[in-house]
């Protein structure tokens, strides 16, 4: 028998993972970015007016999810404080590499102008109102002007739509990196395929809705106001529909496989059938997806009062955040679990209290709520325009 | 084994003319090596490794290779009937100290080193974000421990297992091919102790070297040829159960 | 449309916050490339994506094992006795370990002997993976366990 929790044959230099646990965080973290900027975006570019009151509910919940998103990558570097590298010198054969530029692009060019253009007549008139240490952090975020007439409004609503038009693609393009990152690995058979990239955009827009659509209803109850019912349900009827799709894809990948059933199918089918049974089957496939979808599709077919249709919708969307957090640690764990030789495999150590352990990733994955409600407190979303 | 004071002062005699002269030879040709003039590799003779781990053992001497962590390992296989796609691999502590004795003659048993194959065409370097392992212009895969960042990438992207991440320099690290050495007109650290010949280094833009004579007249193989690496460690009689 | 002056400069004055927000931007640009060239290392780029000089960090790294010529300078007897019999393929750093501090300095750092009961048994203790025409025994009954050395030479084993 070889070292510890190994079975089978692994290359020696195999047996300890590489990429731990904060791995799982940050494709999950960037997945909910993308997520809820497309929700913003149907109100924009697709007019679809249900949504509007989540409309700067969402991007300020994209953007305090993507300040959070390169925490993880930066405790998991050996180098952390080299980590600039890859902005100086980046190898344009390396698709890490690029996604510095395309995470850069997405934050600065596509989130913060659109945060920017949306509120700049909030921001001018809170800098104008406010005393303290507050009003120079406005006037710094007004960049100088004060110039908040109906013609330079109108320029700005332009120039937003124009910007939250490139930014759909860009979202696309931020979450499909990160599966080309994984996707576009020959060496490892559980990541090499052409279908990771779109399987994680989807996902992505799963888990990005159902975190809207859990931090809306967490505001509306912190805040004793009424859900807009009618926007709750467009935002459920488009996490199941897109749900769907998700779905569909990831048994199309594995209907695949089992079919094709190539040398590391073997290998593969054994694992989640022994060693990543609990996260996969159980988590991911039952708890994280059939049930879900099962729920939304009742609250598509059968007429249900609102306070049912309410608990429906946010339970599910709880079980799908778990679900996809599920999948992301069944790409990642999971495609270390075997060994390249397909003779083997090994167990994932997770620490706790180190560098890469549980406890910074939960910190973590708690980081972006106070970051959220910061934001609110800076830039409050409320008084938008009842849906009708 | 005594020397007597003759064979003392004879002794210390050569050594000093002739250590000096390997000094000044040693450093002439550091000097004078010139990258475009070589294209390096490594030949292995499987049927001659014993799998005694001085190659192992050697390597980690020559390069302070952490115990645990693996430049190069030795894998002993054994093949039962017709089952040679799920062949019985070991390699305790990747062969460091040799391995436990097995004597079923029945089987079809043999040992195989394995190490980086200095990929001409390496995923591993495509893969680094910054720039900090990268093929050298006499086609030796090397890391820069002073840039890599340590995202481990590279490590993902090998086929191969060769790479590690150093647990105390936090940057991946590898098999240089004795990089410090082959410059200097020695041969690899695991090349020297090998008590067989199985491993070689070779040097395929030299005219005189073996390697040319290996390839053309034996069964020859490299590891995973699917994955299009172009690795340049070349196998004699490399069975089919081999991963 | 018509573009009279009075027009274009009428959106420029609306959108002067856009023309701010432009110049921070390019400022961030101005400021990244500044930086970029003073961090990036001289060398980087030279022979290909990487530092120059990390080709002479991985060969400044000191030799441990000497090499089979360096010994024969001073043991020449011994290496011709080696190379009459069956080990002459085997080089002396493949049993006697690193030696490239002790020929760098022979009498400050001293090579040592290396134990037979430990060493022999690497190579040719009985192991079915072995090739088949290699010199191999079961040390435990080989000669009735007695040391190697009682009846080997090591530089020229057989008898």
């Amino acid at each position: 028998m070889g070292p510890a929790g190994v079975q089978g044959f692994m290359y020696p230099n195999e047996v300890e993972l590489q990429w731990s646990v904060l791995i799982v965080l940050y494709p999950y973290i960037t997945g909910l970015v993308a997520g809820a900027f497309i929700l913003a975006s149907l109100s924009r570019i697709f007019n679809i007016a249900a949504v509007k009151p989540i409309y700067r509910l969402s991007l300020l919940t994209a953007l305090a999810f993507l300040l959070v998103a390169p925490l993880p990558l930066q405790l998991h570097l050996g180098h952390p404080e080299r980590s600039f590298e890859m902005y100086l010198t980046p190898h344009k054969t390396s698709a890490m590499a690029m996604f510095g530029f395309v995470y850069l692009w997405y934050l600065l060019v596509v989130l913060l102008t659109e945060i920017w253009l949306d509120y700049r007549g909030d921001i001018v008139r809170l800098a104008q109102t406010h005393r303290g240490p507050m009003k120079w952090i406005y006037a710094a975020l007004t960049l100088g002007s004060y110039h908040v007439s109906a013609a330079s409004r109108r320029i700005d609503d332009r120039v937003g739509w124009a910007v939250t038009l490139i930014g759909i693609p860009s979202a696309f393009l931020l979450h499909g990196y990160v599966g080309f990152i994984f996707g576009a690995v020959k060496a490892n058979p559980w990541w090499s395929t052409p279908l990771m990239p779109i399987v994680f955009r989807f996902s992505a827009m799963v888990s990005g809705i159902a975190a809207v659509l859990v931090v809306y209803q967490a505001t509306t109850r912190i805040r004793k106001k009424e859900a807009d019912m009618l926007c709750l349900d467009t935002v459920a009827k488009y996490l199941f529909y897109v749900f769907l799709i998700d779905f569909s894809l990831e048994m199309l990948d594995l209907v695949h496989r089992m079919y094709e059933s190539n040398e590391s199918f073997r290998a593969l089918d054994f694992m989640v059938h022994t060693r990543l049974y609990f996260s996969q089957i159980v988590v991911q496939i039952y708890l994280g997806t059939l049930l879900p979808i099962g729920m939304l599709a009742v609250t598509q077919v059968v007429k249900l009062r609102a306070p049912i249709r309410r608990v429906l919708y946010t339970t599910a969307a709880g079980l799908t955040l778990i679900g996809i957090l599920a999948m992301r640690w069944n790409v990642v764990i999971g495609g270390q679990l075997f060994s390249k030789s397909f003779l083997g495999y090994t167990t994932y150590k997770m620490a706790f209290a180190t560098r890469e352990g549980l406890l910074p990733t939960i910190a973590l994955m708690i980081l972006p709520f106070p970051i959220l409600w910061a934001l609110l407190k800076l830039l409050p979303p409320w008084g938008e325009q009842k849906a009708t | 084994m005594e020397l007597n004071r003759r064979q003392l002062l004879a002794g210390a005699g050569k050594f000093i003319i002739l250590s000096g002269a390997a000094r000044a030879a040693l450093d002439g040709d550091a000097s004078r090596y010139n990258a475009a003039e070589h294209w390096w590799g490594m030949t292995i003779d499987v049927g001659k490794c014993i799998g005694c781990g001085n190659c192992v053992r050697g390597c980690a001497a020559e390069n302070g290779v952490p115990r645990g962590y693996f430049r190069t390992w030795v894998e002993r296989y054994q093949v039962n009937g017709e089952d040679i796609e799920h062949p019985q691999v070991d390699s305790p502590d990747g062969g460091f100290n040799g391995f436990p004795p097995r004597h079923e003659a029945w089987a079809k048993s043999f040992f195989v080193p394995k190490l980086c194959n200095h990929c001409a065409d390496s995923p591993c370097v495509q893969a680094c974000p910054v720039g900090a392992t990268f093929d050298s212009p006499d086609g030796v895969i090397l890391v820069d421990e002073k840039y890599c960042v340590g995202c481990r990438y590279c490590i993902q992207a090998c086929p191969y297992g060769c790479r590690y991440l150093h647990p105390t320099k936090n940057t991946a690290d590898k098999c240089t091919l004795c990089y410090h050495r082959i410059t200097q007109g020695l041969t690899t650290a695991c090349a020297e102790v090998c008590p067989t010949g199985a491993r070689k280094l070779a040097d395929l833009k030299n005219p005189a070297d073996p390697v040319h004579e290996f390839l053309r007249s034996n069964n020859v193989q490299i590891l995973k040829p699917y994955m299009a690496t172009r690795a340049k460690v070349y196998y004699k009689d490399l069975d089919g159960a081999v991963r | 449309m018509l573009c009279t002056a009075a027009s274009v400069k009428t959106i420029l004055k609306e959108s002067e916050h856009l023309i701010r927000l432009v110049l921070v931007a390019a400022i961030l640009v101005v400021v990244f490339l500044v930086v970029r060239n003073v961090v990036v290392p001289a060398g980087f780029g030279k022979y290909g994506h990487y530092r120059a000089e990390a080709l002479d960090d991985v060969r400044a790294r000191a030799v441990s094992f000497a090499g089979r010529q360096a010994c024969e300078a001073c043991h020449g007897e011994v290496v011709q006795t080696k190379n009459q019999g069956k080990h002459a393929q085997v080089g002396c750093e493949a049993c006697h370990g690193p030696l490239a501090a002790h020929a760098g300095d022979p009498i400050a750092n001293q090579a040592v002997k290396p134990d037979p009961a430990t060493l022999c048994v690497r190579c040719h203790e009985a192991d079915s993976a072995k090739p088949k025409g290699f010199p191999q025994v079961i040390s435990s009954e080989h000669a009735g366990g007695t040391s190697c050395g009682a009846c080997h030479n090591p530089h020229r084993p057989a008898i």
